[in-house]
């Protein structure tokens, strides 16, 4: 048999590997966004409940680096990293919320329920900075350097071991 | 009178407020005036990828990132944006993986390159063959 009547086989054999090996790797379905390094872009959203302000693009630029929060009340891991926003809260860090779809009472009672670390709170009703940002669920978290550049992108809820990590990116852009 | 009492409440009785609960965007599931406006938008609608739901187009999908994101689709046309502005907006801020438009780029080549190379090889093959069975006649296996 002539060694060119194997290629077919070799081929066969090679994408038979690569598909084997991808199923045996973990599903990535982060989409990560390509915001950064950026700028954040320019944005005014509401406030997303009465007595706390509303926020804007303004509010990143001028003065410390912060984070930038994006939850909504209805979003389960968001409850799981109310703590330990609340713990980069008491080391310091200023960190601006934006309500994801939400209703001001519902936003409220998760604050009252689950701590509020935040400075202000922007509504964004229809995913207008999301999409901004590149950002595509909730919970997302993004440091954003003193000149209002978007440095960080910290997909999915904030647990414990984040949190030295996210005061780390906070330092290193400041 | 308890009977009447349970009927009454049960006419009266609202449905629990859904999760979220919030109305969709202005144009997540409104049409364009403008028929020609909005043939445009749903063939890029059914070329953009949905962000929550992976396999499915803005245009296919319910999830409210997509309403979210067909609104900016269909209030951008109106802005008068052309489709690939739209395209391109988006893919500054997903990369392309948020479109299904196959385009030519330093790792999707081979998927075009490959086909072409393969018919090539099977044109040189299938000429050599035949020529060979023109000049010797009866010999071939």
């Amino acid at each position: 048999m002539r060694p060119l009547y194997l290629i077919p086989l070799a081929l066969f054999l090679f994408f038979a590997g690569v598909a084997g090996y991808q199923l045996t790797q973990p599903k990535q379905t982060a989409i990560p966004s390509q915001m950064i390094e950026q700028a954040l872009p320019a944005f005014q959203l509401p406030p997303a409940l009465d007595g706390m302000p509303g926020t804007s693009r303004t509010d990143f630029v001028g003065g410390k680096p912060k984070l930038l929060n994006i939850w909504a009340s209805w979003c389960v891991p968001c409850i799981a990293e109310a703590p330990h926003l609340e713990r980069l809260k008491e080391q310091g860090v200023e960190i601006i919320g934006v309500a994801v779809r939400d209703r001001p009472e519902a936003v409220s009672a998760f604050l009252s329920r689950y701590g509020n670390p935040y400075t202000r709170i922007g509504a964004d009703d229809i995913s207008e900075l999301m999409l901004e940002i590149g950002a595509s669920g909730v919970p997302e978290t993004y440091v954003i350097d003193g000149e209002g550049n978007i440095r960080y992108q910290h997909i999915g809820d904030i647990r414990a071991e984040h949190v030295d990590l996210l005061l780390e990116k906070l330092e290193e852009v400041g | 009178m308890m009977r009447l009492a349970v009927a009454l409440l049960v006419l009266v009785a609202a449905p629990l407020a859904a999760q979220s609960g919030m109305p969709p965007a202005p144009y997540a599931y409104t049409q364009l005036e403008d028929p020609a406006l909005e043939a445009e938008a749903t063939a890029l609608m059914y070329t953009l990828r949905c962000l929550k739901c992976q396999s499915q187009s803005i245009a296919d999908s319910d999830a409210p990132m997509a309403g979210d994101m067909r609104h900016q689709v269909r209030s951008r046309l109106l802005a008068g944006e052309s489709p690939d502005e739209i395209r391109d907006w988006l893919t500054l801020r997903y990369g392309d993986y948020v479109s299904y438009e196959p385009t030519v780029s330093s790792t999707t080549w081979p998927l075009f390159a490959i086909p072409l190379l393969l018919l090539a090889l099977v044109g040189f093959v299938l000429l050599r063959r035949l020529g060979k069975r023109g000049t010797d006649e009866g010999k071939s296996a």
